[in-house]
């Protein structure tokens, strides 16, 4: 049973987005982390890159394949997560948490209203 | 509608992620690449190759037919013992790598690359048409009533016997399957089938593989699992079965080998036997033996951390005036070295160990250096 946290909201392309005031911070599911499994490698995008929803703006590589990962929101990159790159294995572990990939300054803050609610993802992966 | 192995059943039981693999659904994993190989480097795994396929060659010409066949010298082969050889078209490219097996004093086995079977028999058939000793030649492909399963892994041995308790009653004679020597092969029954057992595999480690008629694999899967348990075993899968590979350096028909490249090439000039006669490809054989080669198999390492190579990549060379070189024909992240590796084709002059590549990911280019082979080799 992947876990899906109440306190996200997601993309039907498996990314998660916690929103606090204009900040959204992004990674992958558990779900997504359990399909890939072994991740050895993590592309980040760059600071100051702006995104719009929907954008292919990382890489996630497992073993076998690279996965792009598609910012859930618009807005600027202001930071990313330097621990992911040295340790790739984080997005394994801690999915929502330590295994976080970027974070974004919202340019639409009513925009997040539009992606999946936790009850919404947890049906689409089918309580998998 | 995909082919599936006797063995389906079992890996859907296992938790098999089952994916399309040369028009077969097969498990690329359990539970993970990383963790399957590394079971296979430590301890024990077990892979299903029933898509693998199984040609017998029969009579007083055998030999003598697949020496003018194969590259590898057959008349080397003691009863019980097997050999890595290739298959050449008639410019010296290769129709399949394979491993013959001498099962008897006139009997052989071959065992080709499952996305082969179809181009292997038909050339077979088409050179064996052709061959003046062909009335004491009969071929008989046996692809689809034999499974087969690899158990790789340094613990095997230990556990291994338990699973065929004998007797042994053909091939090398031995007492027990842990007698076999690397590249020896014998036979045994089980369940009133006939099942050969060989010392080998392609996964760098030491390991077995047993082919037998189909019905009978999941009764042999099922012993391995009970004597291999207690000793780490766990089931692999094509995943794993590819970075193992990869890591020593075993080359992947369709990736390092195919119908435009030349056994000397790919590197492979060992198993090519210059002394028993004319074969197929023989003279283009020759010829590059003497005269060179334009392009040649390196493996290489990333020298620096970055996103592991994959097939199809581009090889550049380094420095200011880089030129493009190749493109990536194995590569992946290195469960075992925690580097990415591969191996690819370069112009010959750029072949030698240590000479600095890049390969482009993503539009970058990362920095890589040709290693010797293998890549991985166990410490002593």
């Amino acid at each position: 049973m992947a876990n899906v946290p109440s306190d996200l909201k997601y993309a039907k392309s498996h990314e998660w987005v916690r929103v606090t005031d204009h900040l959204g911070v992004v990674g992958i599911t558990d779900h997504a982390q359990h399909e890939l499994t072994d991740v050895v490698f993590v592309e980040l995008p760059a600071v100051g890159k702006t995104v719009r929803a929907g954008d292919a703006c990382a890489v996630v590589e497992s073993v076998k394949t690279a996965s792009d990962i598609y910012s859930p929101v618009s807005g600027e990159i202001v930071e990313v997560n330097a621990t992911v790159a040295t340790d790739p294995s984080l997005v394994n572990k801690d999915p929502h948490g330590a295994g976080w990939l970027f974070k974004v300054k919202l340019s639409d803050l009513g925009e997040a209203t539009g992606l999946l609610t936790p009850t919404q993802y947890a049906a689409q992966i089918g309580g998998a | 509608m995909l082919k599936r192995t006797p063995l389906f059943a079992s890996h859907q039981e296992m938790g098999g992620k089952l994916i399309e693999f040369g028009g077969w659904e097969l498990p690329v994993q359990y539970t993970s690449i990383t963790d399957e190989h590394l079971a296979v480097r430590q301890a024990a795994g077990i892979f299903d190759i029933s898509h693998m396929g199984e040609v017998f060659i029969q009579g007083p010409e055998a030999e003598a037919f697949l020496n003018q066949t194969l590259t590898n010298d057959a008349r080397k082969l003691p009863v019980g013992g097997g050999q890595y050889t290739l298959m050449c078209n008639e410019l010296g490219g290769v129709i399949d790598d394979l491993y013959a097996y001498r099962l008897g004093l006139a009997e052989y086995l071959l065992i080709i690359n499952a996305s082969r079977i179809t181009e292997d028999v038909s050339w077979l058939e088409g050179r064996l048409a052709q061959f003046t000793g062909r009335a004491g030649v009969a071929l008989r492909n046996a692809s689809d009533v034999t499974a087969a399963a690899a158990i790789q892994g340094p613990r095997v041995a230990e556990f291994i016997d338990a699973c065929f308790p004998g007797p042994f009653a053909g091939g090398t004679p031995v007492l027990r399957a842990a007698d076999l020597r690397k590249n020896q092969v014998a036979r045994t029954s089980l369940s009133g089938a006939e099942v050969w057992i060989s010392r080998t595999g392609y996964t760098g480690e030491d390991g077995f593989e047993v082919v037998s008629p189909a019905e009978v694999i999941v009764e042999i899967w099922g012993r391995i699992f009970e004597a291999g348990l207690p000793y780490g075993l766990k089931p692999a899968g094509l995943g794993a079965r590819d970075t193992l590979r990869t890591e020593v350096c075993y080359p992947l028909y369709g990736h390092e080998l195919d119908d435009h490249t030349t056994p000397i090439e790919a590197g492979l000039g060992f198993f090519v036997s210059w002394d028993k006669g004319d074969f197929t490809g023989r003279p283009i054989l020759a010829h590059q033996k003497a005269k060179g080669t334009t392009k040649r198999l390196v493996a290489f390492k990333m020298t620096d951390r970055s996103a592991p190579p994959r097939p199809h990549y581009p090889i550049w060379s380094s420095g200011p005036q880089a030129a493009l070189l190749g493109e990536v024909a194995s590569g992946t992240q290195s469960p075992s070295l925690g580097i990415g590796i591969g191996m690819g084709y370069v112009p010959t002059a750029l072949a030698k160990v240590s000479t600095p590549l890049e390969i482009e990911i993503r539009g970058r280019r990362a920095p890589a250096v040709v290693v010797s082979k293998p890549i991985y080799r166990k410490a002593d």
